[in-house]
């Protein structure tokens, strides 16, 4: 795919529209000088590189943007929002392609978000983190025996270290009003 | 000086070191923590991929029963990416009047309000700033005389918002190590990405910044963290880590370090919950091995995780 123009009309919903949107208009100033690009450290990674992404963006290359992995393997280091010339919010912008990913609900977008959607639903059942819950939620989303397999050895080292911990339920259920209602105002979630 | 403590999930979890370190060393240096009422969590760098408004209620949350319930004392924050979650809200949404709105508009669902008053700290901005490297000398009863520390800063406490240091070339821990008599190791990983959750889907990804990470600490005796992400990390994979070109090296927090050149112990200070401090490290550590005037045996002993 070359830099041509090219608008895809794949049946996106309000939700996918609203995200995009909001991806258009931060980075919607990028110069295409490549810095993002040559700071990040997981680039090597990455299909499409941090800069050809802002330019799909700009071009609203929906289906483009949602085939690539690239955003899945930000790692949230900040180096390019520090660098970039024009000062664009980068990460941000890497989180709301996960955002994107994650509302056209593709098999690829369901494995990588799982972690982050792990985490959430563990912080508003029990309002802080716990671990061990939190984990066993991730590989179920998982669905892959493989999974958590993975984690027995470093499992066993935390156990053997005192890092494992009866969960706490004391501030169980103090979020949930606060994402009821930001669930509500931005229609998902 | 007193402060409103936000320790945030992982030091009550997996980084109970950190927490119980950074309460024994600061209560020696005089400053008092009172920690923030039924706080939850910040939401760590998996808010923002699920929920936008969230990413900012979460932490704002916290700040605003700092506002209501401790006359907007300023924040002391141990974990880099709470003191990041906890800034955002002061950098993103005060002065952005749709979204500060929108976020009281969710916080009021739990009868609460965030003005805006509260100013966050990290722990390494208070050392330096406030605490200062001279009464952290005072404190010192055990010199750690010879030891080279290798000091990692991370992401998140640099970046995207420098505060009380250079992202470029960080080198706010350096006054303390030295006032604690070690030594700098001087290198360029200080300020690199560890791979933070990449470590759960794409660990081959984070295990090549691990690698390098502790590859550039080569001649370092010990690596010292202040994020409990960058810790598990650095420890918890380090073995995976060597057989990419990583070498094996003890990483501690911060203040353990401080708490052990203060004289407070291996117990109090936790060591035995550090992955990479086995029984031979941490005998290393008791006979002070990096000492001009001290044999060392085992000095170049790789470090196992087994123990
Ligand atoms: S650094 Fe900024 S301006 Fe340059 S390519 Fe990246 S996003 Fe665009
Ligand atoms: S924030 Fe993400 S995209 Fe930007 S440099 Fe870091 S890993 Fe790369």
């Amino acid at each position: 795919m070359s830099g041509t123009m090219k608008q895809t009309w794949s049946p996106p919903t309000d939700e996918l529209q609203s995200v995009l949107a909001e991806l258009k208009e931060t980075v919607g100033a990028c110069m295409q000088c490549g810095t993002c690009t040559a700071s990040c450290p997981n680039e090597f990674a990455m299909d499409v590189t941090p800069r050809r992404m802002w330019r799909m963006i700009q071009f609203g290359m929906l289906d483009e943007i949602l085939e690539s992995r690239t955003f899945w393997f930000c790692s949230s280091c900040y180096m390019c929002t520090l660098r970039c010339p024009r000062g664009l919010k980068l990460t941000s912008a890497m989180s709301a392609l996960k955002r994107l990913a994650s509302l056209d609900g593709s098999r690829q977008a369901r494995k990588n978000g799982a972690f982050y959607e792990a985490f959430m639903d563990n912080v508003e059942t029990y309002g802080r983190v716990q671990e061990t819950i939190m984990m066993n939620g991730y590989f179920l989303k998982r669905k892959d025996p493989a999974v958590p397999l993975a984690f027995i050895p470093m499992g066993m080292k935390m156990m053997a270290r005192g890092k494992l911990h009866m969960p706490s339920g004391r501030q169980r259920g103090l979020l949930k009003p606060l994402f009821s209602k930001a669930r509500e105002m931005e229609g998902g979630i | 000086m007193k402060y409103a403590y936000y320790p945030g999930c992982s030091l009550r979890e997996s980084a109970q070191e950190f927490d119980i370190s950074v309460q024994a060393v600061m209560e020696r240096l005089g400053v008092e923590l009172e920690e923030i009422p039924d706080w939850t969590c910040c939401g760590a760098s998996a808010a923002e991929p699920v929920s936008k408004l969230m990413n900012y209620v979460l932490p704002a949350r916290n700040l605003a029963i700092v506002e209501k319930e401790m006359g907007a004392m300023d924040v002391l924050a141990p974990c880099s990416a709470c003191y990041l979650n906890l800034l955002k809200v002061d950098r993103e949404v005060i002065g952005n009047r749709h979204l500060h709105g929108r976020v009281n508009e969710v916080l009021a669902a739990s009868g609460l309000v965030y003005g805006g008053t509260v100013k966050v700290r990290h722990l390494l901005d208070v050392l330096l700033n406030d605490v200062g490297a001279k009464i952290v000398e005072q404190k010192v009863t055990d010199s750690l005389e010879g030891m080279t520390v290798a000091p990692y800063y991370g992401c998140q406490i640099l970046r995207p918002y420098p505060v009380f240091d250079d992202p470029g070339r960080p080198t706010s821990m350096e006054p303390i190590l030295k006032a604690l008599g070690a030594t700098v190791h001087k290198w360029d990983f200080g300020n690199r990405c560890c791979g933070a959750s990449l470590m759960v889907g794409h660990r081959d990804v984070a295990l090549r910044s691990v690698a390098d990470i502790l590859a550039g600490a080569e001649g370092a005796d010990v690596i010292v963290t202040v994020c409990p992400l960058c810790q598990m990390n650095l420890e918890a994979y380090q073995s995976q880590a060597v057989k990419s070109g990583g070498r094996h090296v003890p990483v501690i927090y911060l203040s353990q370090l401080m708490g052990l050149a203060f004289g407070m112990g291996e117990k109090l200070m936790q060591l035995k919950k550090n992955m990479t401090l086995t029984g031979t490290a941490r005998k290393d550590f008791n006979a002070k091995v990096w000492r001009p005037d001290v044999q060392s045996e085992g000095e170049d002993e790789a470090v196992d995780m087994s123990g």
